[in-house]
């Protein structure tokens, strides 16, 4: 096994509501390996981003608590102070966003805002930071390096300023990335340009990744690994070839048999009824998927779910899998095999 | 650039014609006239007199005849002679504008100097016990009457203290050009300019506050701080930066503003300027003068308004004219 | 007959410039399109942002100015109306908006939202309002009491599904769809696309379906039309479409739809390479020396594709 670079270990992070904390994230462990692509999957309050945003500090401490450890390069991020933090970050881990219309400073142009990393981490001179600038600009793919250097976002494409902010990233040589949601915002043909230039990009540069997304399709092209999560926890971790050809957690499965693209013509699609309960509705204890498949008998579940390993390396949560099925009469709700698709 | 510069003061002259018209009108519309104000309960001028000195002024002719003649002269610099102080407008203006730009800089200058410290401190410490102070000084500063508080700062600094004039824009007997004529205007301008800056504050001090508490939560500060820039240096090179960029642009209508709000300012201290000569002037129905001076104002607005965009184009990348 | 039949539809915006701000050129968000409804179906109006499919539906609901072409509605044509007969058709055509958020007035109940289109068109007495709306919202899934509540107090598919209500209330024959559910997490999606499916059952509905996501277009859609800079490239039935592209824009579409076997990615990968060769090299057979794509040409009685 390779060594790991990013160690998440129980890690929580709790917001504030009305002045009690409740759990965004709760006590979540991945670990990511040198050049592994690790991807987070789930929808909307799964707390995918507030995890993202926890490894990187970027929570707003006055109303966030968070516990745990969040182990890189020997130290656990979460007991640095700012200053500290403020040298690994930019540095170290480089973080993609989601929206490219956004993430640039609107006022500053494009070869600053690549640079700007580098006048904290880096000792260059002007020339060599611009020379690093252009380069990192055609390695992202962008072929009239010398003219957008001088740029205003404004000006760029949402595809060309996604580039930019990865170009941002990579800019001082990161170990690992992390990317929130980073093709979402994009139109269908600049998100397959995006995914193929990042996997590029990871093969010469051997970067860890955390892949943060609710696409199921861009987990299929780009990961190594996923960790499922539904309602701040972690409910499936397997290796994608063999989450996307057995699949066990019942919310997994939901999940692919919901797509569209999965199904031939107008078969229904799998509905999951009811919804993602709040923050503050939301019952903590037993499995918290249970709501939604409330055919399955409740002795099917465990008391206090806890992650098995199914298989070797697949890790799933409550044991409610081993007896899940789709009923007969909520069908065309196939079964989805991966094999199946073209 | 340079076109749009251009375009936008040659749209200028179809506004200031209409603005002039206008002005004129109003003026006419009002009941009496220069001499009505001058002679009007004067025993000694008959009826018969003031009519005939009506013809000769030519305030018997259709109104195109004498907007005609009034813009023919506005437009070389004469804007009639005053009635009641006998006196050519332009050279009863002459000092006066001088007064008031001085008061109108100095204010803006020191607004600035109170209001950008205090509402970048209160954005960047939301909720810190200096917020919550600057917050309830700029509610002071909104509520409070510019009268009520210039006639307070009078009444402390000037009586109770007496530490500052408070009247008039400089000592008389001094002669002009001296060190202590230079000092005497310098006090002169202390009392009206803190007046009317420390409540001027309150829209920039607002603006700015709300601004950058709205900046901090954008997406680019998010990416700022993932590049592991100082906090500090978040401040100044992103949030600030986007955060200044509008209270720049409004700059010229700041300018124009302050020529406004000068009527009370200067009313209030006796200070001479145009705010003072323009109450002055509608009390004694001196039209010819009030219609400069509004003429006089408003081109400060159209010109403040075309200032703000340039200046907007100049500092924002986003609307830069080619 | 058909029941919309699109003709050479164009919208131009105006681009001033210069001086006096003269007309220089035209933005050509549309640039004359043309294709058929039949009643019952579900057309899906496919690209990328940009495309003028928005545009397109937002012409032929009248929220958009058309600058020149037919929209025959029934064998009327609904860009030569003026604004007072046009209004007796408003009834017949609804929309579906992308985003359930926005689209709802905050500050009315959902009683006052699925109502207003019944009181402009229809004289009904308060108590057969209610029960119309009593109605409505129970076909979309949604208690009868929820009519007196607010539309943040709902999810978002919820919120959707008070949209489709709302589109529904005047029995409509044609419902533009313009991105219906590009907003909700994919279990939510699913939810609302039966949804669609089932009412277009029930109600006799004939959709236009405006999306960029092709997956959801397969799903949906019996005919489909891709649209690139105002035109359209190809035209077909959905196996034509997905399994049988001929333009080398759908080609590459199709092949940017991320692919679901974890085992065929790097396979995916060069097929994209391969048609962005393709696109480089035959440039020629798609557009022409303006860069613009030529006019439709038919393959099949329902296969058209833009090409030389």
């Amino acid at each position: 096994m390779k060594n790991p670079v990013l160690e998440i270990k129980n890690l929580s992070t709790s917001f504030n509501i009305k002045g009690d904390y409740y759990a965004a994230v709760d006590d979540v462990s991945i670990t990511v390996h040198e050049n592994e692509v690790v991807a987070i999957v789930g929808e909307s309050g799964c707390g995918k981003s507030a995890l993202a945003l926890s490894v990187m500090g970027l929570h707003n401490l006055k109303n966030t608590k968070l516990e745990g450890q969040v182990n890189f390069g020997g130290q656990n991020l979460l007991s640095l102070s700012r200053n500290a933090l403020n040298k690994v970050r930019g540095k170290d881990i480089g973080m993609i966003f989601q929206d490219p219309m956004t993430a640039l400073n609107p006022l500053a142009t494009i070869g600053r805002q690549i640079e700007e990393p580098m006048d904290y981490h880096m000792k260059l001179s002007a020339s060599d930071k611009k020379k690093r600038v252009l380069e990192l600009l055609r390695r992202v793919g962008i072929k009239n390096e010398q003219r957008v250097y001088e740029q205003y976002p404004h000006e760029l494409s949402g595809g060309m300023r996604q580039r930019v902010v990865i170009a941002i990233a990579l800019s001082c040589d990161p170990v690992l990335l992390l990317a929130d949601e980073p093709t979402t915002a994009l139109d269908v043909t600049i998100q397959a340009q995006i995914m193929d230039l990042m996997k590029e990009l990871q093969n010469q540069m051997k970067t860890g990744i955390i892949l943060i997304t609710h696409d199921l399709g861009v987990v299929a092209e780009m990961a190594d690994r996923v960790v499922v999560m539904y309602a701040g926890q972690v409910v499936e971790i397997a290796d994608v070839k063999e989450l996307f050809a057995n699949p066990l957690h019942p919310y997994t499965r939901s999940l692919l048999n919901s797509i569209p693209a999965n199904m031939e013509g107008k078969e229904k699609l799998h509905v999951i009824d009811g919804i993602v309960p709040s923050l503050q509705n939301l019952d903590r204890t037993g499995c918290r998927f249970a709501p939604r498949i409330e055919w399955i008998p409740a002795e099917d579940h465990e008391e206090r779910p806890e992650m098995h390993e199914a298989e070797p390396n697949h890790f799933v949560r409550c044991s409610c899998y081993k007896t899940f099925y789709f009923p007969e009469d909520r069908v065309g709700e196939r079964e989805y095999v991966a094999t199946e698709s073209e | 650039m340079l076109k749009f510069i251009l375009r936008r003061t040659l749209l200028m002259i179809p506004q200031l014609i209409l603005l002039s018209i206008i002005i004129f009108m109003l003026a006419k519309m009002m009941p009496g006239d220069a001499l009505t104000g001058a002679f009007q309960g004067n025993p000694d001028v008959s009826l018969e007199q003031l009519e005939k000195l009506r013809e000769k002024a030519g305030l018997n002719d259709p109104w195109y005849q004498q907007y005609g003649r009034w813009l023919g002269n506005a437009v070389q610099g004469d804007f009639g002679k005053s009635y009641v102080h006998q006196q050519k407008v332009t050279s009863l203006l002459a000092g006066k504008v001088e007064n008031t730009v001085i008061l109108s800089l100095f204010t803006l200058i020191v607004t600035y100097l109170i209001a950008l410290p205090l509402g970048i401190i209160a954005g960047r410490f939301t909720d810190s016990w200096a917020d919550k102070a600057i917050v309830t000084y700029n509610y002071f500063a909104f509520a409070t009457p510019l009268f009520v508080f210039a006639l307070l700062m009078m009444w402390f600094f000037a009586f109770v203290l007496g530490w500052l004039p408070y009247g008039s824009s400089v000592d008389i007997k001094l002669e002009s050009g001296t060190w202590d004529y230079f000092v005497s205007r310098a006090k002169h301008l202390v009392l009206p300019v803190l007046s009317g800056s420390l409540l001027a504050t309150f829209s920039t001090i607002q603006y700015l506050r709300n601004d950058i508490i709205d900046q901090k939560l954008r997406d680019y500060v998010k990416t700022a701080r993932a590049k592991g820039v100082p906090e500090a240096k978040v401040y100044t090179r992103h949030i600030l930066r986007n955060s200044l960029l509008p209270i720049a642009a409004f700059l010229g209508f700041e300018i124009t503003g302050l020529i406004g709000g000068s009527v009370f300012i200067e009313s209030i201290f006796s200070y001479p300027g145009l705010g003072y000569l323009f109450i002055q002037s509608i009390s004694t129905r001196d039209f010819t003068v009030v219609t400069a001076l509004v003429m006089i104002s408003g081109t400060a607005v159209i010109v403040g308004t075309m200032l703000s965009d340039i200046i907007l184009s100049i500092v924002d990348p986003r609307i830069r004219i080619e | 007959m058909s029941l919309l039949k699109v003709n050479d539809l164009k919208v131009h915006y105006p681009i001033r410039g210069g001086f006096f701000r003269k007309v220089v050129d035209h933005v050509r968000a549309v640039d004359g399109i043309s294709f058929e409804l039949q009643p019952g179906e579900t057309y899906g109006l496919v690209g990328e942002s940009g495309c003028g499919k928005t545009t397109s539906g937002r012409a032929i609901i009248g929220l958009n100015d058309v600058t020149a072409g037919q929209m025959m509605f029934e064998g009327k044509d609904l860009a030569q109306m003026g604004r007072i007969e046009r209004r007796k058709y408003t009834k017949d055509i609804q929309m579906i908006f992308q985003d359930p958020y926005s689209s709802l007035n905050g500050r009315k109940n959902i009683l006052n939202t699925i109502a207003e289109p019944l009181r402009n068109f229809e004289r009904l007495s308060a108590k057969e309002e209610l029960v119309r709306v009593q109605e409505l919202v129970e076909r979309v899934g949604l208690t009868p009491e929820s009519i007196y509540k607010y539309p943040h107090q709902f999810s978002g598919g919820q919120r959707q599904r008070i949209g489709i209500a709302r589109a529904l209330a005047l029995k409509p024959k044609l419902i533009i769809a313009d991105e219906p559910v590009s907003a909700l997490d994919v279990s939510v999606q699913a939810q609302v696309l039966n949804f669609m499916q089932e009412i277009q059952e029930d109600f006799d509905l004939t959709y236009l379906f405006i999306s960029h996501d092709l997956g959801i277009i397969q799903h949906m859609c019996d005919r489909i039309g891709i649209m690139y800079r105002g035109r359209f490239v190809e035209e077909g039935t959905a196996d034509e479409i997905y399994k049988n592209a001929q333009h080398v824009y759908t080609k590459r579409l199709i092949a940017a739809i991320p692919e679901m076997n974890p085992e065929k990615r790097f396979e995916k990968m060069h097929l994209r390479q391969a048609i962005n060769q393709e696109y480089q090299t035959e440039y020629n057979n798609y557009f022409d020396n303006d860069g613009r794509m030529y006019d439709l040409k038919k393959l099949s009685d329902t296969h058209s594709v833009a090409m030389q």
